[in-house]
């Protein structure tokens, strides 16, 4: 079976801006896709492109194995989430949720009904008659979706759907659109700088940067075995360290990389391997609520981040500001990162 | 005591101390000072004259004495109404108007929506000023300078004839009622010079609504399988549309109560505005004046009732 997304080597230019570098990947049938980087890294090209917002200046795209060039959006078989939710603002929800049965010349009532349907699945049953104007951010962005999924696509883009919306609906929301794709059985394209996001919903995610993509895999393997020094930044916290610290701590050849919950006190170390030990002093102590964050200057020569969980109640007995200790960790906790050495 | 509490703080600057502390507490009152002297301005000015307009328009002329008489009566308004000729006028001018804003439309809609949509940087400025410049320049100049254009031994007689159309051109002005001796005593040449001087005006309300449509709403409804002339017509024409009403506005009452371009291009016969010229002067009839000046005004709100009855501001 023909993947759902074919990248072969596509670039796209905004003048002398390489928006889109060269890129190679696909994305199969029925997956949660997401594409993960800092603004201006080209995820959101990328997700134009399918679209057909945007036409490669090379190389070629296929979906579904057509080839999309010159394929016009409203003839591909893919439908889209927009960042601002792009509502007609002279329609109710009901009749933007019909506009693409409305284009498709499908009768009145049938997409009446077929709208209703769409308003019950993102649970907005009863607001079709109102005014995209009279609803809050998260019931748009619930019409943008129904509106989005009316035609019953293949592949569904959504452009940073969450990103105007506060914390706890955030959270709500990749809950309830990570089950909607698993129940419709869909190819989604998820943009997102959010990590946390990325890492949550899909089943593989893809690491945008500067127009190329650094790392692509399932969440786990982005976030336990990251491929390059950006990846292990962007993704999730990272205390890089220098070669001549790395040198010294382990024996390898740096730079490292190492998760700050994968830092223990020495006196806590309970993994079955050796551990790497670092002698250093406590720079900063920040009490987080669910966590406590120290800043350790290891006498090695590096400064590392260490993340701890407030499991017991009450004050914490932890090291305090200047005082001296000792880290262990896992061997097998340090990666070996390429791209620059910061130490 | 060191520091002087507002309230009980001597001199100036105690004074005005507690005056800012006074217009702080209560800011109505601050808002209705900020207010005040414009909204006077407003109500006096503008809403006060129309008033006076509309009073005056129900006195009515003592046709024995000439003189004005001030007490209520419809009697003007009956003669407005029923006198074959002020009808007459006033039908000429609504259709001219008419025509003008329809023609202003076709044309400046275009253009707005290049302004809009694809012009940026050098062009769009260039564009701008483009509309703006004959706003600059004096109306009578522009108006005169038509007049010469059109005239027999203009220079638009003169490139039709070198073109060999010079027959199009006379089988054109020998066309009834908007025909005439030559464009410039035309009611032809009357709504080239009307569309020409009003269009900045249907320009840029037009091109202001279509800069507000966000391009996602264009990508969103191709996206959701509309071709591009079905975006335009359901999608971007609607949101449009509140530009396009005020901009209508603009040239439909420009031209109704325009007196000047009648006068300098056309034939005798009169529009609204030179019978309210005549009747306010040399007739000494101020009070069909007046009434002639409510046609506009009542014509201008029947067509805002049907612009909303219709949806044009749905997208406000």
């Amino acid at each position: 079976m023909a993947a759902a997304i074919l990248f072969e080597n596509v670039s796209r230019r905004f003048g002398t801006v390489r928006a889109v570098d060269n890129v190679s990947f696909e994305i199969a049938d029925g997956e949660f896709f997401s594409m993960l980087g800092p603004s201006g890294s080209g995820k959101t090209t990328c997700l134009r492109l399918i679209a057909g917002f945007e036409e490669p200046g090379a190389g070629r795209l296929l979906i579904h194995g057509i080839d999309t060039a010159g394929v016009p959006p409203y003839e591909r078989d893919v439908n889209t989430v927009f960042q601002d939710y792009a509502l007609f603002p002279h329609m109710s929800v009901l009749d933007n949720v019909a506009y693409g049965l409305m284009v498709r010349k499908v009768p009145a009532a049938e997409r009446h009904a077929r709208a209703d349907e769409m308003l019950d699945l993102v649970k907005l049953s009863g607001l079709g008659g109102r005014r995209p104007s009279a609803l809050s951010g998260g019931q748009r962005q619930r019409v943008a979706l129904a509106r989005a999924l009316i035609n019953r696509p293949r592949v569904l883009l959504l452009d940073e759907p969450l990103g105007a919306l506060d914390l706890k609906l955030r959270e709500q929301m990749q809950v309830e659109l990570k089950a909607l794709q698993r129940k419709l059985g869909i190819t989604f394209v998820y943009v997102t700088h959010d990590q946390q996001e990325a890492l949550g919903m899909s089943d593989r995610l893809a690491v945008f940067n500067e127009g190329k993509i650094e790392q692509i895999g399932a969440p786990q393997d982005i976030y336990e075995r990251p491929a390059t020094a950006f990846v292990a930044d962007f993704v999730g916290n990272s205390n890089l360290i220098g070669r001549a610290a790395a040198q010294r701590l382990a024996g390898l050849a740096g730079p490292l990389s190492v998760r700050p919950e994968k830092i223990n006190f020495a006196a806590d170390y309970s993994d079955v391997a050796p551990p790497v030990k670092a002698a250093g002093t406590v720079l900063e102590v920040q009490y987080l609520g669910a966590t406590t964050r120290y800043e350790v200057e290891l006498e090695a020569g590096a400064i590392v981040f260490m993340v701890r969980q407030n499991v017991t109640t009450g004050r914490a007995i932890g090291p305090r500001v200047g005082d001296r200790i000792e880290l262990a960790w896992d061997p097998g906790a340090m990666l070996q990162v390429s791209g620059d050495d910061r130490g | 005591m060191t520091a002087a509490s507002p309230a009980t703080g001597s001199g100036v600057a105690g004074l005005r101390r507690g005056i800012s502390t006074l217009l702080y507490r209560h800011s109505t009152l601050f808002l209705l000072l900020l207010l005040a002297p414009p909204l006077t301005w407003l109500g006096i000015v503008y809403l006060g004259s129309l008033l006076a307009l509309l009073l005056q328009s129900f006195f009515y002329i003592d046709e024995f004495t000439g003189q004005v008489v001030r007490e209520f009566s419809l009697r003007t308004y009956v003669e407005l109404l029923t006198g074959a000729a002020n009808l007459d006028i006033i039908l000429r001018t609504v259709t001219m108007a008419a025509t003008v804003t329809v023609a202003a439309a076709a044309i400046g809609f275009p253009i707005a929506y290049y302004m809009a949509r694809y012009a940026t940087g050098r062009t769009k400025a260039l564009f701008y000023l483009g509309v703006m410049l004959p706003l600059w320049s004096s109306y009578l100049v522009r108006v005169y300078a038509w007049k010469l254009l059109l005239a027999r031994e203009g220079v638009i007689s003169w490139a039709f004839d070198k073109a060999y159309l010079g027959w199009f051109l006379d089988a054109v002005l020998a066309l009834p009622v908007i025909g005439g001796s030559s464009l410039s005593v035309s009611y032809i040449g009357m709504f080239l010079v009307f569309t020409y001087i009003w269009l900045p005006f249907m320009i840029l309300p037009i091109q202001a609504a279509l800069e507000r449509v966000p391009p996602s709403l264009i990508e969103a409804s191709g996206d959701l399988g509309a071709r591009p002339n079905e975006t335009f017509r359901r999608v971007i024409l609607p949101l449009a549309l509140p530009g396009v009403v005020a901009g209508s506005i603009f040239t439909f009452s420009l031209t109704l109560g325009d007196y000047i371009i009648p006068y300098v291009i056309g034939t005798s016969r009169f529009f609204i505005g030179q019978a309210v010229y005549i009747h306010q002067g040399t007739a000494g009839n101020v009070p069909l004046a007046a009434a002639f000046s409510v046609v506009p005004i009542v014509i201008i709100g029947i067509y805002l009732a049907i612009a909303r009855r219709l949806g044009a501001f749905d997208a406000l």
